[in-house]
């Protein structure tokens, strides 16, 4: 019986110091998630004012501009960008993203992936550790963006893929990565990276505005084109650094309550068994007694 | 007229201002009250504020960028900035 006992408190004690810890972490992920967002609403004027100009330029500027960036070709070689994160423990996020991964080359890149013309760049380890054993050409240049989060390091990542895109070196890019809604929601989606849809005209007062531009707009389209795409893929960065931290601050969430339940049932088997124990005992000595009567 | 200065990570400066002069891809050039709409493209340099008529200044070292002028309103995209101190 005392041996009971003992096993059910060593297992309250285990279950507690896991649930200090599930705790610790959803506190640190809470305030990891309050910054990670203030860096999206952060660099939401920056984004929506080059997206302005771009539209600026188009509407004022005669016939077509011309755009390296946009040129559509039969598909051959595919390049996927896979946004994940570095680290564990946050539900089902990082095995959404593979799976959204998996799924579109199976859907809409089989042919290509037959031939062995699917690579996929990973973003975070955790991404990384999963296509590269099970067989993708998964390619870890820019797996570490995320162990120090600035623009330059995103950068340097879309900057490769454009280039690898205007030689010819892949003739269609896409991010797959986890937009952040809301602490608890995550929606995972892919986005067309490369080549660029065509910007419309767009008619409205800005059309009269009579721009001076300096250089010429197919230049000034050619300079912020890249820039334009610089921004979207730090965004695709920073939505999914935001998911990650929301996503596992859910999961921890979630831990600790179920901690708590076990913790109940442990209590009240541990209670019974020590209402056992004291029960048998007392009848030990009562019966005991009984007999030096007798 | 108003001014803003946005990278990427954030918003470095924004208010009424006197005018601003820019590393022009070619050239240096000055906007101040009621300028022509207009969009360039910015060089390397560094871009001095003039906050008042007086002599407040206020730089900012850039990279490249682009500055769009428009309703009075001038709006300098950058990547990569820092503030200098004073000169």
């Amino acid at each position: 019986m005392a041996g009971q006992l003992k096993e059910v408190r060593n297992r309250i004690k285990s279950v507690q110091s896991t649930q200090q810890i599930t705790k610790a972490m959803k506190m640190v992920s809470a305030a990891k998630l309050r910054r990670a967002q203030d860096a999206i609403i952060q660099m939401r004027p920056y984004a929506n004012k080059l997206q302005d100009m771009l539209s600026n330029i188009v509407s004022n500027s005669e016939g077509d501009v011309e755009m390296k960036l946009a040129s559509e070709r039969p598909v051959e070689k595919v390049l996927l960008i896979a946004i994940t994160s570095d680290r564990g423990l946050a539900g089902a996020f990082n095995t959404n993203v593979i799976k959204m991964t998996k799924a579109l080359i199976n859907e809409k890149y089989t042919e290509q992936y037959r031939k062995g013309n699917v690579t996929i760049w990973n973003i975070g380890k955790k991404g990384y550790e999963h296509f590269l054993k099970n067989g993708y050409r998964a390619d870890a240049t820019y797996k570490d963006i995320f162990l120090n989060l600035t623009f330059e390091g995103v950068q340097k990542a879309a900057q490769a893929a454009m280039k690898a895109f205007e030689e010819k070196e892949y003739d269609v890019v896409e991010i797959v990565y986890s937009q952040f809604k809301n602490a608890a929601t995550q929606r995972f989606v892919t986005e067309r990276f490369l080549p660029i849809p065509r910007v419309e005209k767009k008619e409205g007062d800005n059309k009269k505005a009579n721009f001076i531009f300096d250089p010429s707009e197919a230049e000034l389209v050619a300079e912020l084109m890249p820039k334009i795409l610089n921004t979207q893929l730090y965004k695709a960065v920073l939505d999914s650094n935001a998911s990650e931290h929301g996503a596992r601050m859910t999961a921890m969430d979630k831990a600790s309550e179920n901690a708590n339940e076990m913790l109940r049932n442990l209590k009240i088997s541990y209670n019974r068994a020590r209402q056992a124990a004291i029960t048998t005992e007392l009848t030990e000595i009562v019966s005991g007694a009984a007999a030096l009567q007798g | 007229m108003t001014l803003e200065i946005l990278t990427p990570e954030r918003k470095l400066f924004s208010g009424e201002v006197y005018g601003v002069q820019l590393p022009g891809i070619s050239g240096s050039f000055e906007v101040l009250e009621k300028h022509a709409p207009l969009i360039s493209a910015l060089k390397a340099g560094r871009v001095k504020v003039l906050k008042d008529k007086q002599q407040h200044f206020a730089f900012f070292d850039i990279q490249g960028g682009f500055v769009e002028v428009l309703n009075n309103k001038a709006t300098v995209l950058v990547e990569g900035a820092v503030p200098v101190e004073s000169v």
